[in-house]
């Protein structure tokens, strides 16, 4: 009986996974992906929402970058805080930061915190949580201001205050304690520090610094860096030098010289 | 005869307590564990004391599998036995307890059949307070605070934050009631029945269980969906 060529409808291909198994069985060792083991927060204050992260990108038990940002861009009113794999959360968020820009011309209006909402449920039920990104999406829209947590599978949750990734009990921890309704600004941004410092000591997922994002009607405020508790303890004052220097043995510059011609009132382009 | 002794050993855990919760202020040491026994997913037991008095100068409590926590209470009844026939004018303290249960559960670990508990133990003696743990695979350490279970995930980071040398009384309750509380709203098997309970040079007491205040009133608890309908 032959095998129908039947076009895949959408999802991962699994088809090498058991090429991937019999060279993992013969000693092919596979390659380790960058993780955001992560502390991500949101809460819901008396005029928006303030989103925080830390800024620690680890590979296995490597810090591959200390100082990455985990606060997406997704419309002027709209930033996603994003842990799991790094790579998923990037792209997950960069594609439907595009689709609500598009989305923003086509219908002339400012996006919704729950169009972006949908758009990423739909896409993250789609691939049945092999994209694996955790995420925290927060924004004001005409609604009100909104936070929602998105989970690898596709649920979503509508709540005043929240917490993702690997430090995300350390952090809730501090929210259940301090957090109230009808936060100003300041104690808001206070309480968001407090909760990322928290995930920061206590987890070995986050450290380094705290990113910041505080969004109001008509107003946003991106504060990279807004605390670095983690400074470099010793720093050599005079730098680093190369031992020694490479010999210029010779010196030869070419400029670059205008090879095309344009011609003002050509003919239009063939379609 | 291999056979028989294979099924002699502790494979996985029936009855299990939940966290507990225990910090050093300025007299001594305050403990603080629910009521709450689970079999699996059911809440079976709401009434299952988990911190008990040891001698003249420990307390013990317990996480983990209930039953071999009964088991410690007669060996460490059986050592204090021991230790009152002496009758020498000394008393074991928080310290030797701790070395003899470290002892104890390392031991059965080796054996692969191992005493499925996190434990802490916290005394005053000669006016030098201790505080540590030892858990089911012997690891066993002395800190200011310690948490077993959810509590080290949950507790620990406000513990960090808001532990000094110098908390009174007060202080140091409310301390545990803030981290017991976020515990109640975080860990699936905790409940709403709490003991609290201190042990100083002078006196242990464990106090009568008590329930936490929760609050649910966040406004967007009431109508979550508001801003995406269909969702929760």
């Amino acid at each position: 009986m032959s095998k129908l060529e039947v076009p895949p409808k959408g999802g991962f291909s699994f088809d090498l996974c058991r090429r991937n198994a019999m060279l993992e069985k013969k000693g092919h060792t596979p390659k380790s992906f960058l993780k955001t083991g992560t502390t991500i927060v949101g809460l819901i204050f008396q005029d928006g929402v303030i989103l925080g992260a830390d800024t620690r990108a680890t590979e296995g038990p490597i810090v591959a970058d200390k100082n990455c940002e985990k606060i997406h861009y997704m419309a002027p009113n709209i930033y996603c805080c994003g842990a799991g794999t790094a790579a998923d959360t990037e792209a997950v968020t960069d594609m439907v930061s595009s689709q609500l820009q598009l989305h923003r011309y086509h219908t002339g209006r400012e996006s919704r915190v729950v169009t972006a909402l949908t758009l990423l449920k739909k896409h993250l039920f789609n691939y049945q949580g092999y994209v694996q990104a955790a995420l925290v999406l927060g924004g004001v829209d005409v609604t009100g201001p909104h936070l929602h947590t998105i989970y690898p599978h596709g649920s979503t949750d509508s709540l005043p205050f929240a917490t993702m990734g690997s430090g995300s009990l350390a952090a809730m921890s501090l929210f259940e304690s301090k957090y109230k309704e009808g936060l100003t600004r300041d104690e808001g941004v206070q309480l968001v520090v407090d909760a990322i410092c928290a995930g920061i000591f206590n987890d070995l997922g986050s450290g380094s610094n705290v990113d910041v994002c505080v969004i109001t009607k008509g107003h946003k405020d991106y504060l990279r860096n807004h605390l670095l508790p983690n400074p470099r303890t010793y720093v050599n004052p005079k730098g680093f030098t190369f031992p020694k220097k490479t010999e210029v043995l010779l010196t030869k510059i070419t400029p670059l010289k205008e090879r095309v011609e344009v011609i003002e009132g050509g003919d239009a382009m063939e379609e | 005869m291999a056979t028989v002794a294979e099924s002699e050993r502790t494979l996985y855990p029936y009855v299990t307590g939940s966290s507990v919760v225990a910090l050093k202020y300025k007299d001594g040491i305050l403990m603080a564990a629910d009521m709450g026994g689970s079999y699996g997913s059911t809440l079976r037991y709401k009434s299952i004391e988990r911190l008990k008095p040891v001698g003249k100068h420990t307390l013990l409590g317990a996480s983990g599998e209930i039953s071999d926590f009964q088991e410690i209470l007669r060996y460490l009844d059986e050592l204090i036995l021991y230790d009152n026939m002496w009758d020498d004018g000394n008393s074991l303290g928080p310290k030797e307890v701790h070395s003899y249960l470290t002892r104890v559960m390392y031991n059965r670990r080796n054996k692969f059949n191992p005493l499925w508990n996190s434990l802490v133990l916290g005394g005053v003696k000669n006016g030098q307070k201790y505080l540590g743990m030892v858990n089911m695979i012997g690891i066993n350490f002395e800190d200011n605070h310690v948490a077993t279970g959810l509590g080290n995930h949950l507790a620990r980071p406000i513990l960090r934050d808001e532990w000094n040398e110098n908390l009174t009384f007060e202080e140091g309750v409310k301390l545990l009631e803030k981290c017991m509380r976020v515990l109640l709203y975080r860990d699936r098997s905790a409940v709403n029945k709490i003991q609290i309970s201190k042990i100083t040079e002078e006196d242990c007491t464990v106090f009568p269980p008590f329930s936490l205040k929760t609050y649910w009133d966040f406004s967007a608890f009431k109508n979550p969906t508001a801003g995406a309908p269909g969702s929760w």
